[in-house]
């Protein structure tokens, strides 16, 4: 499981980065995404990865905590989640701004060399 | 609990609910929002004033201020914390605020809707971040910032301003994944995110956690140094703020200051005296050698610059590469003077900001895209015609203002003698020496000599710099339109560079207390112990 994850996790933050540095605004904005999907699943993983392990307290199990997985990640990647959301939605309308005032979707607002 | 407890909090719930408010009005009266936000952002500043004053005194445990929201103990719940750093920068971006308001109202404001709901965000997540004790309450008032920071960038529109701003954009964004990595890597090694907790336990982890530990404060510092515009991070500084308009741009100057402030308590905290045994003196090469590269990349842009604004950006860049290298120098003595250098820059460059919208102003509207053009293809300014040798022109009192807080702020920025800018370099140089003792000046450290050598350097260039900047907009043009500024819009710029004078006449009393800012952020037990000793609950209290 450690294997797939941290594979999964590797391919994501692999295909952001090389999306995050091609020229057009909607690559870009991909590359972000699919880098903040990796962060998210660092996060989730960094709390230690437990199968079948609840992060909230259940009354009939009783209070030993090595039966549970630790909440914390979880809540921190739900505000991750988010907050990377929200900037998205913010990029895309700066993106679109840029497209019209531009009349180009490169990220420099004219088109380079290539 | 007394109210004035609650006045730690106070810097973040006000602009909150001042903000939330005006997004209520400021669809249909721009007046009440203005007025909303003139309040909200004098209330900020007399509660920074009162912060400040209260963590003043010589008592350091009373200096710590811990607010913890629904009175949970700190390592599982959220806390505040207001030490002297804090109160400092809070009442640096509260100057800051009051003065880009004011000059904003006289028609900057107008130029955008929801102008003033994200100017109160933006100092919302300012605040947020410098009085925050947990690590992901940081990031998350760091998005707040910036969130509101996208928002007025943009404010004014236009072409170069989306361009900036796209870049600035996702500069950011990946710089907050960085940040997330780091801050998950340190829960996953330390198991906690309070600042104080963080501290005290990190003597005690083991090799293996250490490492990882290690990993993850290094990745939070490349998100902190993409904030603070460090050499290789920070070229979207440059372009973002001269595009900006003149009021933000000069509040987005305390903004880099985040980063420095984080990188500050950070490594103080986890690098400090308590955490010794090996992570002490963790990473400070690397930061030397981040702020001499910085300070290098910002003189020569300083002297390639061709308009003010561009000129003005750089000596932000100028001013972190500074403050970075003299934390790089691992010096403690020069802590204080650095601090004191943070804040007369800070000022200074915000008042210059403002100020050159004003000198702009007098200029043809073409000439903005005529730089622009000139900066792209690298032609050299044609003179401006019209020089009939008709001696003795009669200056108009404004101009004469705008060329007195001109030179104010050159000597401020470059930091020649009698204002503070001279006195915090001077105080550094001083420090970083070995003081005037020669019996302890002998072993003079390399690190020490490479920031004498870059602090003169950065200084002399930025006079070069704005010594043509002046000549080409105060002395060459002799058929030049005055400029039409109203008060309120020279009062802010004066009232900036008052303040910087003031700071030098006080320099005494302002660096005693600059120096005990330091010696609390160096001796940080005081800081850990407030934080993590629980409060007295009355016996058998509702909380």
């Amino acid at each position: 499981m450690e294997l797939i994850v941290s594979l999964a996790i590797g391919i994501l933050a692999g295909s952001g980065i090389w999306l995050l540095l091609r020229p057009r605004t909607f690559q870009v904005i991909i590359g972000l995404s699919l880098l903040s999907y990796a962060v998210n699943l660092f996060i989730f993983g960094m709390g230690r990865l437990r199968v079948g392990a609840p992060p909230v307290l259940d009354p009939a199990a009783g209070g030993d905590i090595s039966r549970y997985a630790d909440p914390l990640p979880q809540a921190l990647v739900l505000t991750a989640i988010v907050i990377s959301f929200a900037m998205t939605a913010l990029f895309l309308v700066v993106l679109l701004a840029s497209r019209g005032l531009t009349r180009s979707d490169h990220v420099d607002g004219r088109e380079g060399g290539s | 609990m007394s109210w004035q407890d609650h006045l730690v909090i106070a810097p973040i719930i006000l602009p909150l609910i001042a903000g939330a408010t005006m997004l209520l009005f400021d669809g249909r009266s721009r007046t009440v929002a203005a007025v909303l936000n003139l309040v909200s952002t004098f209330a900020l500043l007399a509660i920074a004033i009162s912060l400040v004053t209260t963590s003043g005194g010589p008592d350091p445990a009373a200096a710590v201020r811990v607010y913890r929201l629904g009175d949970w103990p700190a390592q599982f719940g959220i806390v505040l914390v207001a030490d002297r750093l804090s109160s400092m920068m809070l009442l640096l971006t509260a100057i800051l605020a009051c003065a880009a308001l004011i000059f904003s109202l006289a028609r900057w404001h107008r130029s955008g809707s929801y102008f003033h709901p994200l100017f109160q965000f933006l100092l919302m997540g300012l605040n947020g971040a410098f009085l925050t004790g947990d690590l992901f309450n940081l990031f998350v008032f760091f998005e707040v910032l910036l969130a509101a920071s996208y928002g007025l960038a943009l404010h004014g529109s236009g072409h170069a301003r989306v361009r900036a701003g796209l870049h600035y954009i996702a500069v950011n964004l990946v710089a907050a994944l960085v940040f997330l990595v780091g801050v998950s890597m340190v829960y996953g090694a330390a198991g906690t995110l309070n600042m104080a907790d963080l501290a005290a336990r990190i003597g005690s982890l083991p090799a293996r956690e250490r490492a990882l530990l290690e990993t993850g404060t290094s990745i939070l510092g490349v998100a902190f140094l993409v904030k603070a515009a460090a050499w290789p991070l920070g070229f979207w500084l440059p372009g973002t703020y001269a595009a900006a308009s003149a009021p933000v741009a000069a509040l987005f100057s305390v903004m880099t200051k985040v980063g420095i402030y984080a990188i500050l308590r950070m490594g103080f905290l986890l690098a400090g005296p308590e955490a010794a045994a090996g992570s002490s003196q963790f990473g400070d090469v690397w930061l030397l050698a981040a702020g001499a590269a910085t300070i290098l990349f910002a003189m020569v842009g300083m002297l390639a610059s061709q308009d003010l604004a561009k000129l003005a950006s750089f000596s932000v860049v100028v001013s972190s590469g500074t403050m970075l290298a003299v934390l790089g120098t691992n010096d403690v003595s020069i802590i204080g003077p650095a601090l004191y250098y943070l804040v007369s820059s800070t000022l200074a460059i915000g008042a210059f900001f403002l100020l050159i919208e004003l000198i702009e102003r007098g200029r043809a509207p073409t000439d903005d895209i005529l730089a622009v053009t000139l900066e792209a293809y690298g032609i050299e300014d044609e003179e401006e015609p019209g020089e009939d040798g008709d001696a003795g022109v009669a200056v108009p009192a404004i101009l004469a203002v705008l060329g007195a807080a001109f030179i104010v702020s050159a000597l401020l920025l470059s930091g020649l003698p009698p204002l503070s800018g001279f006195v915090a370099k001077f105080a550094i140089l001083a420090g970083a020496l070995g003081g005037s003792d020669p019996a302890t000046a002998t072993g003079i450290a390399p690190a020490a000599w490479a920031l004498l050598v870059l602090l003169l350097l950065s200084g002399f260039a930025t006079l070069i710099a704005m010594v043509r900047a002046g000549i080409r907009s105060f002395w060459a043009v002799i058929e030049r339109e005055v400029p039409h500024v109203r008060v309120i819009e020279v009062a802010p710029v004066v009232a900036l560079l008052l303040l910087c004078l003031t700071l030098t006449l006080q320099a005494g009393p302002a660096m005693r207390f600059m120096q005990a800012t330091a010696m609390g952020l160096h001796g940080s037990e005081a800081y850990i112990h407030g934080v993590l000793t629980p409060t007295a609950m009355p016996a058998g209290g509702q909380p």
